[in-house]
């Protein structure tokens, strides 16, 4: 995806490990709380969307932010997690939630 | 068609439509007066008719998870839909008449392997336009709180159980992306039509917290 | 901090099974909210809403049921966005009320 004025261009391929930011900033947030901090794989790009923490104040979320399904190993997240280590979790995370993990 | 107890699509016995449960006429809550307050004066600045917000209702009423069950029988018959579904699942779910508005429908596929979970944790995003309105107990802090991380035992409460070598994949809903689980075809269905396909398909196996059988 | 709202992956009891039929209200509040973000009005988000649902305190998000958090957050949108005044709400809703005494 090329940039324009109106969306960021893709950091992320598929299958890139990226690590989700710990960042705790007032108002609508759709990064949920429990998957901050935790490395995961790209499973795909889902397209580019305008950011929900701007359009939360009825701004137009311009640059459209890249989107990204990232999946995540479940016995990686929760310490306690007792189902097989195959079991996964995916969620859709907002390119600036996302760096690339080391 | 026959008296099969489980030729509605839904969980539950009721009437065709939507019963839509009476207001307690006694006294109005707070919430209940707000919602009058600013349907009239919406409707008096002309920003909305009533005629629109009776239309809206009809409209919800009438989405119900027997479409989400004849997108899954339509799939489980036609091998080139299937694709088309998971592939696209906004277009093909069109091609039947459904409309997902602003929302964007992904189709993720049961195999044998493989099972997959819905939930949104941070308010309840559902597929409205092909299940109709989310059942409470998706939109409840149980669900919302422990669908993620202990998948399996949230199953369990619903009398579903998968063996270890089977994948649990869990989609949390974050985005505009809407998830519908395309259950596996059960055993001994073989020349049924999409019609009685469609039967076996209920909403919960659609959000995929239990699996159809024949 | 965790926001109230964000709750995946705390502990909590067993799913109840609960269903229950929508009362006309609860459906008249899914319908503004249709209405009032369809793209011929825009008059607000849904990002919005979840806002403000996301504002409202602990105890009165878990006491409200869902539609009244709704209707609770498109009336905070609405004025936020100035499509209603605090006022003509007001004057309203104690019409409303005096509707419910008279005879």
């Amino acid at each position: 995806m090329s940039e324009s004025p109106e969306a960021l261009a893709a950091r992320f391929a598929p299958g890139a490990r990226v690590t989700v930011r710990r960042a705790a900033p007032p108002g609508h947030l759709r990064t949920p709380w429990y998957i901050r901090g935790q490395v995961g794989e790209v499973e795909r790009l889902c397209g580019a969307f305008a950011n929900p923490e701007e359009l939360a104040y009825n701004r137009p979320g311009l640059p459209r932010q890249p989107l990204y399904r990232v999946r995540f190993r479940q016995r990686e997240i929760w310490p306690d997690y007792r189902g097989p280590a195959q079991d996964t979790i995916e969620i859709e995370i907002y390119q600036h939630w996302l760096e690339p993990a080391p | 068609m026959t008296a099969d107890s489980r030729r509605h699509a839904h969980d539950h016995d009721h009437d065709h439509h939507h019963p839509t449960r009476a207001d307690d006429d006694d006294r109005l809550s707070h919430w209940q007066a707000m919602e009058i307050a600013l349907r009239e004066l919406l409707v008096a600045k002309g920003i909305i008719t009533a005629d629109e917000v009776r239309g809206a209702v009809e409209a919800m009423d009438a989405r119900d998870p027997a479409q989400g069950a004849r997108v899954v029988a339509r799939a489980w018959t036609d091998p080139a839909y299937k694709a088309r579904l998971l592939a696209d699942g906004t277009a093909a779910v069109r091609e039947l008449g459904i409309d997902m508005a602003t929302t964007r429908l992904v189709v993720v596929e049961n195999r044998p392997g493989l099972h997959n979970l819905v939930v949104c944790t941070l308010c309840s995003c559902y597929p409205r336009m092909l299940l109709g309105l989310p059942p409470d107990w998706y939109k409840s802090r149980a669900y919302r709180s422990r669908a993620v991380r202990e998948p399996r035992a949230v199953l369990s409460e619903f009398g579903t159980t998968l063996p270890d070598d089977v994948e649990v994949r869990v989609h949390d809903s974050t985005a505009d992306m809407r998830y519908l689980v395309l259950p596996e075809r059960p055993a001994g269905t073989v020349g049924w039509s999409e019609d009685h396909l469609a039967a076996l398909v209920s909403r919960d196996s659609m959000i995929g917290v239990t699996r159809p059988s024949a | 901090m965790r926001s109230h709202h964000d709750m995946g992956g705390l502990p909590a009891g067993p799913v109840e099974r609960r269903e229950h039929d929508y009362a006309l209200w609860e459906k008249r509040v899914d319908a503004l909210m249709v209405l009032l973000s369809a793209p011929q009005r825009r008059l607000l988000r849904v990002d919005e809403l979840r806002r403000n649902i996301e504002a409202l305190p602990p105890d009165a998000y878990d006491r409200m049921s869902y539609y009244e958090r709704w209707i609770s957050a498109i009336a905070n949108t609405l004025l936020q966005r100035g499509v209603v005044t605090a006022d003509e709400l007001g004057r309203k809703l104690a019409e409303i009320e005096a509707r419910q005494a008279a005879p």
